[in-house]
């Protein structure tokens, strides 16, 4: 039932990309309960996970970026 | 303080997410957005030899990028007639009858500035982004903008998923600093 602060930041982690176990995320909240630390990390952790979706970022894909490579080559 | 150097090797690695981001900002338009990366690029490589070291190689690219977007405009805007801006009674017929009044923004509308706000803060998250390293930044752009799983980015990057989640917190907790001082 009692969880180490690091496993408790690793759930956390986990949870925000939706990876954690019910069982886990129980631990977690059991764990939140207690340690204030763990408590800030998490609220942090969740305001990053919601910025990230609110900005919309986007990156080039895998292959964009090689053929972006591949031209910058042949212009040197 | 040491004169800051171009290497155009690490340039998409490094730089191309972040003027992506720039760019789609600007011009709202993927793939628009990805030719002028493109030829930010080309100007950059062309023009390596007036860098005189004063900015930081990012800072110069965005520079370059800058005048790109004000070129893109130009050129859309060039035929004659464009830039002029004409006002119908109604462009679509279903708002047939109805008050020209109507159709202005609602000034009590929040949009415009939540839409301004997401940018920079796009822009801020991209910032501090290209401040970690380079892996541990690959790994967090993989999983929460593309959002593979986990099992692909190991198999991607050839690493194991413990490798993952410890390089995921730090990059989170990273980034958690870097917002923290750059953005509230």
């Amino acid at each position: 039932m009692k969880i180490s602060c690091k496993e408790a930041s690793s759930i956390c982690d986990k949870s925000q990309y939706k990876e954690a176990s019910w069982w886990d995320i129980f631990k977690l909240r059991f764990h939140l309960f207690y340690c204030k630390t763990c408590q800030l990390y998490s609220k942090k952790n969740s305001e990053l996970t919601s910025l990230c979706d609110k900005a919309g970022l986007t990156m080039l894909s895998d292959e964009d970026k090689k053929k972006m490579k591949r031209d910058l080559k042949e212009k040197r | 303080m040491a004169k800051h150097q171009l290497q155009p090797d690490n340039w998409v690695d490094q730089y191309a997410d972040y003027l992506f981001n720039y760019a789609v900002s600007r011009v709202s338009d993927a793939e628009i957005a990805k030719d002028l990366v493109q030829e930010t690029f080309f100007a950059g490589l062309n023009s390596a030899k007036n860098f005189k070291g004063d900015a930081a190689e990012r800072t110069w690219l965005v520079s370059i990028l800058k005048r790109k977007v004000i070129d893109h405009y130009r050129k859309i805007n060039s035929k004659k007639g464009k830039a002029e801006v004409r006002i119908n009674y109604s462009s679509d017929s279903d708002a047939e009858g109805d008050w020209l009044e109507q159709q202005v923004a609602d000034p009590f509308s929040k949009d415009g500035d939540n839409i301004l706000e997401n940018k920079e803060l796009g822009l801020a998250i991209q910032d501090c982004i290209t401040k970690l390293p380079q892996k541990q930044a690959l790994v967090f752009k993989l999983k929460t903008i593309q959002g593979m799983s986990t099992e692909d980015v190991c198999n991607e990057l050839d690493i194991n998923p413990s490798n993952l989640w410890v390089m995921i917190h730090r990059a989170r907790t990273a980034l958690m600093g870097c917002l923290n001082e750059n953005w509230f």
